[in-house]
């Protein structure tokens, strides 16, 4: 492997980007951003979320152009003006969420956009079947290519997406987040496929926040942070220590300021509530006044739906939400906002903000009819709550007449934020609160977790992000296909500890795949 | 605010165009006219604004305005109830037209009649009454018809004119408005159809519902109901209106212009007539009614925090329901008012008109509500509209119809210009929000430079 790389430095690398920078309305995501990629290599790209990397990858696919720079393939300049072209390209672009027509069948995705045809024009239907079958076989997929793509599991749709990418010939694959949402034996038969590919010459650039995974499977690690290139590591310099120093730029003791407090009373119950689509499983749970505690679990893990369940937004099957010992009806949010319960949601565009609305009006929204008196506006009590919440909470904007859209992704949340602040709620639930969301903004993000909690609010958040996790909460929970698999107290609090919960199974993710590959081998 | 400008030069300029094509475009009659139709489709107009801010759309409008006119014509539909003992004849005048009954007549009133016995048994011919005067002890009944058919002498049967008490009529046909605002925000927020599908199957409805109960017979309504015919052709008061009727009926001249001679016109001894400089343009009822509207929905819409509400869900209503707000309820009350106003002006027309065919009344004019709503600044994504800008569009909308006709186009060629010209609205919107978006970014971008 090492012999491998030091006869790739003498060649240019196959695919090299320089000095790109992107941006985008309120915000820089990319500046000036370099990175490199030899053949045969696996390049893990790692950073906060909002650093920049899926930015580029959009780029690199076609998706979006870049304001500057340039990406040369095989030390030649190249225009990556169109999906297509990266395609000519030999690029591929495996997304966070994959983009297979789920109707239709697996040789049908796999040729999709160029489909065989007969003498007469029709869809060469056989040609598909046989060429099917040689093609996931060199992804060791064991489907029929008739199988109906969205009866697959998630685990299954992505080597499809592989081995259509492969079937386009393929020489970058680019993953983003492959195993967010993948159980353990999923990911380790992907971990599998990646090594077989790198084997065979193709490169891959490998996004994760799994940093275990990294470490497993890196060649070399890129980091970003803020837009910006942070720094390389060699294979031999990767530790997880090394990848959170460049991620977070500082001190971790001091990015995730925590003082903990002695929880007070249990503010949020859950009591044995049934949530669609997963009615079979019970979860109960208890939020005390003053304890932040974090939610874990993969993609899919049933904890958006539980979040929004609570808030009312989903209504529950079975089971009730107690706040301070008050059953809540839960048939639409009005009920636990009275309550206060807030909920910061998981996409902020499409649940948190009226993006063409002003900072004002958004701040403002929950709280109208608060302020209202026999339903007319009040205007001079709504530009003094804009007022106050864009000064805690440090938003960055012209002025309170600001259209949201045009703010950064981590301005955009605290005005998520300053909205429920206003209503002064007694139970803070986010989901997913740091992503797209600047380093900047993150910090001051967990500094209002910390101060709500130290006024004595039971902060309940869900995050993907692992750092995130080990070092915001007080205690965590973790689920997995809709159940709290396990709860784990600060002490306890281990990557490999959540993950073990997080997938349901007593393996340790880092040594599965090892082992699957000796076995291969043999 | 640069929307409403926009089509407010539109306006102008329409406005001008026509006048320098035909001057009798600004001629009082016609100014009264325009803004009359202008009031009576500006109701509607608003009224989808509302259901085209929440992102909705509301394609009944026509048909339910067919609906309620029909339906407030049969509610007011009149009878006359024969009195059971007849009253004698005592004298038959001429001249002027009256029939004197002996006695007292009672509560003989205007728009009664005289059923006059044929001899056949069953039938009879009548006399309609004009008005009731009392000479001594006997009544006087001056009447349309000519008296002729009857006798001193002779026997007549006071039959009583009747109808449904007004304001019953109108209550109910509006409340028949809010049950189907109420219907179609029902179906779309609780049951999940979409606002096409539930509105075009109103269309169908409502239409073929106002066919079938009139059973396809135009409607009227009878002559006695002055009262209520007011609110569609009152004029309460006249505004003076400087040098109209030198450019309308003068041709930008101070004298009478006859525009079918192509000179000016002469008074019997041969010389020029004169006009005054200041017009009195009456002000019609429906103007009125519209500008109340106007006022209470711009006020609802930016002054209260329900409007607010409106907004916010048009634009995302996932956000608004994850801000507590009852997205479903305000839907609802944005189709009521919707259709309330579509029931307002389904009586207003009908009663402008006075000739409700139920297979045709009001065709399309959905069409033309949405295209002035549009046109003033609403758009179909959603959480935009200033009930101003809708006011505006709906007369232009009006002006260009009525332009057609002036300026000698085919009449033909109206739907096709309408057509257009709300191409040209939307398209030049769309121009203008990018040039402003790349402008914006660019503006950045400089900024950015100069901070790195």
């Amino acid at each position: 492997m090492t012999g491998e790389s030091t006869a790739n430095d003498r060649r240019p690398p196959l695919l090299e980007v320089r000095g790109v920078s992107k941006r985008f309305p309120g915000v820089q995501a990319l500046a000036d951003v370099s990175l490199s990629l030899g053949c045969g290599e696996v390049l893990a790209l790692i950073g906060e979320n909002g650093a920049g990397k899926s930015t580029l990858m959009k780029i690199l696919a076609g998706v979006q152009s870049p304001d500057a720079g340039e990406i040369l393939l095989d030390g030649r300049a190249i225009r990556i003006d169109s999906v297509r072209a990266a395609q000519a390209h030999g690029i591929a672009l495996i997304h966070q969420e994959l983009n297979l027509a789920d109707n239709l069948d697996v040789g049908a995705n796999l040729f999709l956009g160029r489909e065989p045809r007969t003498a007469i024009g029709l869809i060469d239907r056989r040609r598909i079947e046989r060429e099917s079958v040689e093609i996931l076989r060199r992804v060791g997929l064991d489907v029929s290519p008739n199988t109906i793509v969205g009866t697959l599991s998630i685990g299954y749709q992505q080597m499809v997406e592989i081995a259509k990418a492969l079937s386009a010939n393929a020489r970058i694959l680019i993953m983003d987040e492959p195993t967010s949402s993948l159980t353990s034996g999923e990911a380790a038969r992907l971990f599998d496929v990646i090594k077989d590919l790198r084997g065979r010459g193709v490169s891959i650039i490998y996004i994760s926040h799994r940093l275990g995974e990294v470490n497993e499977l890196a060649d070399r690690v890129t980091v970003f942070r803020d837009g910006r290139h942070a720094g390389d590591l060699a294979r031999e310099e990767i530790s997880h220590d090394a990848m959170v120093r460049l991620m977070v730029g500082r001190d971790l003791a001091q990015f995730y300021a925590r003082t903990i407090h002695t929880p007070g009373e249990a503010v949020l119950e859950v009591d044995a509530l049934r949530v669609a689509p997963r009615g079979r499983h019970a979860v109960s749970l208890a939020i005390h006044s003053g304890e932040i505690v974090g939610m874990a679990g993969l993609v899919g893990a049933g904890r958006t739906e539980l979040l929004e369940a609570i808030f009312g937004v989903r209504p529950p099957l079975l089971g009730t939400v107690r706040v301070a010992g008050n059953p809540l009806r839960l048939d639409s949010p009005v009920g636990p906002i009275a309550a206060g319960v807030a909920l910061v949601p998981e996409d902020r565009k499409l649940q948190g903000l009226v993006l063409e609305m002003s900072v004002r009006q958004n701040i403002s929204l929950a709280n109208l009819h608060r302020q209202a008196t026999r339903g007319w506006l009040d205007a001079s009590g709504e530009r003094r709550l804009a007022a106050e919440m864009i000064d805690r909470l440090h938003v960055r904007t012209p002025n309170d007449q600001q259209i949201v859209h045009y703010l950064s992704g981590g301005n955009q949340q605290k005005v998520v934020l300053g909205k429920w602040l206003a209503l002064r709620p007694r139970v803070l639930l986010l989901d997913e609160p740091t992503r797209g969301v600047d380093v900047g903004a993150k910090h001051e993000i967990y500094r209002i977790m910390e101060q709500l909690a130290a006024d004595g609010v039971a902060v309940l958040f869900v995050s993907s992000d692992m750092e995130e996790v080990l070092g915001m909460s007080d205690r965590a929970l973790v689920m997995h296909e809709g159940r709290i698999t396990g709860e784990l107290a600060r002490a306890d609090l281990s990557e490999e500890a959540i993950m073990q919960l997080a997938t349901g199974r007593d393996v340790s993710v880092g040594r599965k795949p090892a082992a699957a590959e000796t076995a291969r081998n043999k | 605010m640069n929307k409403i400008l926009g089509i407010l030069g539109l306006l102008i300029v329409v406005c001008l165009a026509t006048t320098l094509g035909n001057p009798r475009f600004l001629s009082p009659g016609n100014v009264e006219n325009l803004i009359r139709l202008t009031a009576l489709f500006g109701l509607i107009s608003v009224g989808v604004a509302f259901v085209i801010i929440t992102g909705g759309i509301d394609l009944s409008i026509g048909s339910t305005i067919a609906l309620t006119g029909c339906l407030l014509a049969m509610f007011l539909e009149v009878d006359y109830v024969p009195r059971e003992v007849p009253t004698t004849v005592t004298e038959v005048r001429t001249e002027p037209r009256a029939v004197v009954l002996s006695g007292d007549a009672g509560d003989l009133a205007k728009g009664d009649r005289l059923h006059v016995p044929t001899g056949v048994p069953g039938k009879f011919r009548f006399l309609t009454v004009d008005s009731v005067a009392t000479e001594q002890d006997r009544t006087v009944a001056a009447v349309v018809e000519s008296p002729s058919i009857v006798s001193a002498g002779g026997k007549v049967t006071v039959a009583k004119l009747h109808h449904m008490n007004v304001i019953l009529a109108v209550a109910l046909v509006l409340a028949i408005s809010v049950g189907i605002g109420v219907l179609h925000g029902v179906l779309i927020t609780k049951v999940r159809l979409q606002p096409f599908v539930v509105t075009l199957c109103g269309l169908l409805f409502y239409r073929g519902y106002a066919r079938y109960l009139t059973n396809e017979q135009t409607q009227h309504f009878d002559a006695s109901l002055e009262g209520l015919k007011y609110l569609a052709s009152g004029q309460p008061f006249q505004v003076p209106i400087p040098f109209l009727r030198w450019i309308g009926d003068g041709s930008w001249s101070r004298f009478l212009w006859d525009p079918t001679a192509g000179k000016h016109a002469l008074d019997a001894q041969g010389n020029l007539i004169p006009l005054d400089m200041i017009a009195w343009v009456a002000v019609p009822m429906p103007v009125i009614i519209m500008l109340v509207v106007a006022v209470l929905a711009a006020v609802f819409l930016n002054r209260t925090i329900y409007g607010r509400y409106l907004l916010a869900l048009g634009r995302n209503e996932q956000a608004a329901r994850y801000s507590g707000i009852n997205t479903d309820r305000m839907t609802i009350l944005a189709y009521v008012i919707c259709s309330v106003l579509a029931g307002v002006a389904g009586i207003l027309f009908a009663l402008d008109l006075n000739l409700i065919q139920p297979a045709s009344h009001a065709n399309f004019y959905e069409l033309y509500a949405i295209s002035a709503a549009v046109l003033g600044g609403c758009s179909l994504r959603g959480g935009e509209g200033a009930i101003l800008g809708v006011l505006i569009g709906a007369a232009v909308m009006r002006v260009l119809s009525n332009s057609i006709v002036l300026l000698g186009i085919s009449t033909h060629l109206e739907f096709a210009i309408i057509g257009l010209v709300l191409l040209a609205g939307v398209i030049a919107d769309e121009m203008v929000k990018r040039y402003a978006a790349r402008r914006r970014a660019k503006h950045e971008a400089v900024l950015a430079e100069k901070g790195a």
